[in-house]
């Protein structure tokens, strides 16, 4: 059984000019401890379609799917109540700007202990020395000192480890991050996912990246979904999707990249076409 | 035009690569210094640029890659008389720029900048057709239909329609917004075109255009470009030469052929071995090395193998697996 599993998952918003339909019938499978990257451009429902699964989207979003199952469990079926507690222990999130992510206003130190009071039973102390541990584990430097500093005393990078702290708080066994190193410099970029990959694979945790990069892709995913316009292009083990790619749109996708053709013009996406229709 | 432009510099200026051409864009020992604090606590200065030696020539593109820090905006607003450097000198067209004597219309015009957010730099008040046609109506005597007329052409030289003309800049997508900046900034015939990260913000596929419109304005204006990225696929695409900024100094400066053949700095080799590569030998190296570990990994765990059950069918078991993990450690 896969960890989660979504079956025809469609997110619509109700617009002025109309209902808009940021996914439309997505199904998609992720097992435990696999990578999963989620490509798209923007625009491609990647990150609602992951909102959803956590239930944050706002009220003004409507939801509908044949299943929504995270551990065999129905996601929809669950109270409001129900999907807080699985959010943030069981399933947890991380986003594309760290520095916005965290609260100004108080301590890293608070915002992880934070998480563990409301997820877990440990006392006081119990849970100082397990946002000790875990800032250890994400690689800031004394991190019993850095308890004490707000967001805007640290880097980008560290703010990203904090905010990955807090999402690891729990040992969540899914975790979803979007976009998490688009606002990072590429050296930072790559020490934040290398320390996914190593939590990834330490707590045997299933990983759902959501990236524009395909770069990044090649460097992580096991498998990876291709979106385009709120629906699913491809769906592939990473190696088939650049070696042998199916859809015309991530075809199209690829080509596009600058490595692809030193020098001279490249083929632009919009000029390709022909991906419209759902293969 | 650029003949005309040029008999202006004196030609027996050192620097320029290929003797006896003046570099249209060259810095000598550009050094920038911010002040910091001052008001109660000491004053603090920071070198932003270190001295910056960089030589361009006519038709070409330098790219400059670095990290956040690293002064490369610094630089660009330098290039772009916006800002004074703290010390040594700019040339355009082997003219020197002296920031604080005033610089001229004319020199001005020689150098326009594109800005990473092009949202930002529109005026969201103003329509289209009033942004291209600004540029013109501070740097030259031509008369309003004159002016409406050249936009409109811009406009559409740049991929764009005459329905947008009349349009507000929150109407356009990121790309096309990106169009309309590269527009503005080509409406006074620029000979230096400084491009801060123009492509950072944009989607893959919107990437590829602007980065097709960029070569065909080069090849039409025969433009010179400084283009800013932190992008190393991208840079590669792009340059002649690429020059790698490391707080405020140039670590490595050559041509794009050979930077990319073997970095010799080790920031280069660390900035190029950070960036991700799609490689499909790299992919299969990877799949092996973790599917290793994972089988490591899990000889291990058949030790401990009791509490891992009782994870795994976690489902209302609210707090076992997390107080158990955290339990674990200290004891």
């Amino acid at each position: 059984m896969a960890l989660l599993e979504i079956r025809n998952l469609t997110v619509s918003f109700e617009t002025a000019a109309g209902r808009f339909h940021a996914v439309q019938g997505l199904d998609l499978a992720v097992d435990s401890g696999e990578v999963l990257a989620v490509v798209g451009e923007s625009g491609s429902g990647k990150s609602v379609a992951m909102l959803a699964v956590m239930g944050l989207l706002p009220d003004t979003a409507t939801v509908s799917a044949d299943a929504m199952l995270f551990q065999g469990r129905d996601l929809m079926s669950l109270s409001p109540r129900q999907r807080r507690r699985l959010a943030g222990r069981d399933m947890a999130m991380i986003f594309q700007e760290p520095i916005a992510s965290l609260n100004p206003c108080f301590t890293v130190g608070f915002q992880i202990e934070e998480t563990l009071k409301r997820h877990t039973g440990l006392d006081a102390a119990g849970r100082r020395r397990r946002a000790v541990e875990l800032l250890d584990a994400v690689g800031i430097p004394e991190p019993a000192q850095r308890l004490s500093s707000f967001p805007h005393q640290m880097s980008g990078g560290q703010c990203q480890r904090v905010m990955i702290a807090i999402a690891t708080a729990c040992t969540p066994k899914l975790l979803i991050a979007d976009e998490p190193t688009t606002a990072l410099d590429v050296t930072i970029q790559k020490q934040i996912l290398d320390l996914l990959l190593r939590l990834q694979l330490e707590h045997g945790m299933a990983l759902v990246l959501i990236t524009h990069d395909m770069g990044v892709v090649a460097e992580t995913a096991d498998r990876v979904v291709v979106q385009y316009r709120g629906r699913k292009m491809e769906d592939a083990d990473v190696l088939s999707l650049f070696e042998n790619p199916q859809n015309p749109y991530t075809r199209a996708l690829l080509s596009a990249l600058p490595e692809n053709a030193v020098g001279g013009r490249l083929p632009t996406v919009a000029a390709a076409g022909g991906w419209e229709a759902r293969p | 035009m650029s003949g005309a432009t040029m008999s202006g510099a004196g030609m027996s200026d050192e620097g320029g690569r290929a003797a006896g051409e003046v570099p249209v864009l060259e810095t000598r020992g550009v050094v920038r210094d911010y002040e910091s604090g001052g008001v109660f606590g000491s004053k603090r200065t920071v070198r932003a640029l270190k001295g910056v030696d960089l030589s361009v020539r006519r038709g070409d593109t330098l790219a400059i890659v670095g990290e956040s820090g690293c002064g490369k905006s610094t630089l660009a607003r330098i290039i772009t008389m916006i800002d004074a450097p703290t010390g040594g000198e700019v040339l355009i067209e082997g003219q020197k720029v002296d920031i604080a004597r005033g610089i001229s219309r004319q020199m001005r015009r020689k150098v326009q900048i594109v800005f990473q957010n092009p949202y930002g730099s529109l005026n969201p008040r103003q329509k289209i057709g009033d942004v291209l046609g600004e540029p013109l109506k501070l740097n030259t005597a031509l008369p309003a239909a004159e002016r409406r007329e050249r936009a409109m052409q811009m406009l559409l030289r740049v991929g764009l329609g005459p329905e947008h003309f009349n349009r507000y800049p929150h109407m356009f997508s990121g790309g096309q917004r990106q169009r309309i900046a590269i527009a503005r900034a080509l409406m006074v015939n620029p000979e230096i075109l400084v491009l801060d990260e123009p492509v950072s913000a944009l989607d893959l596929s919107v990437q590829a255009q602007i980065l097709n419109l960029r070569q065909d304005l080069q090849d039409e204006f025969n433009l010179t470009y400084v283009f800013i990225s932190h992008d190393l696929s991208v840079v590669r695409h792009v340059a002649d030469d690429v020059m790698v900024m490391q707080t405020g100094e140039v670590v490595e400066y050559r041509s794009r052929d050979a930077i990319f053949a073997g970095p010799q700095h080790p920031y280069t080799k660390m900035l190029f071995s950070a960036t991700p590569r799609i490689d499909p030998a790299r992919i299969r190296e990877r799949l092996a090395a973790k599917a290793s570990a994972k089988a490591a990994a899990a000889a291990r765990t058949k030790d401990v193998a009791g509490s891992a059950a009782g994870n795994v069918s976690a489902g209302n078991v609210s707090d076992g697996s997390v107080s158990g993990g955290a339990g674990a450690a200290p004891a």
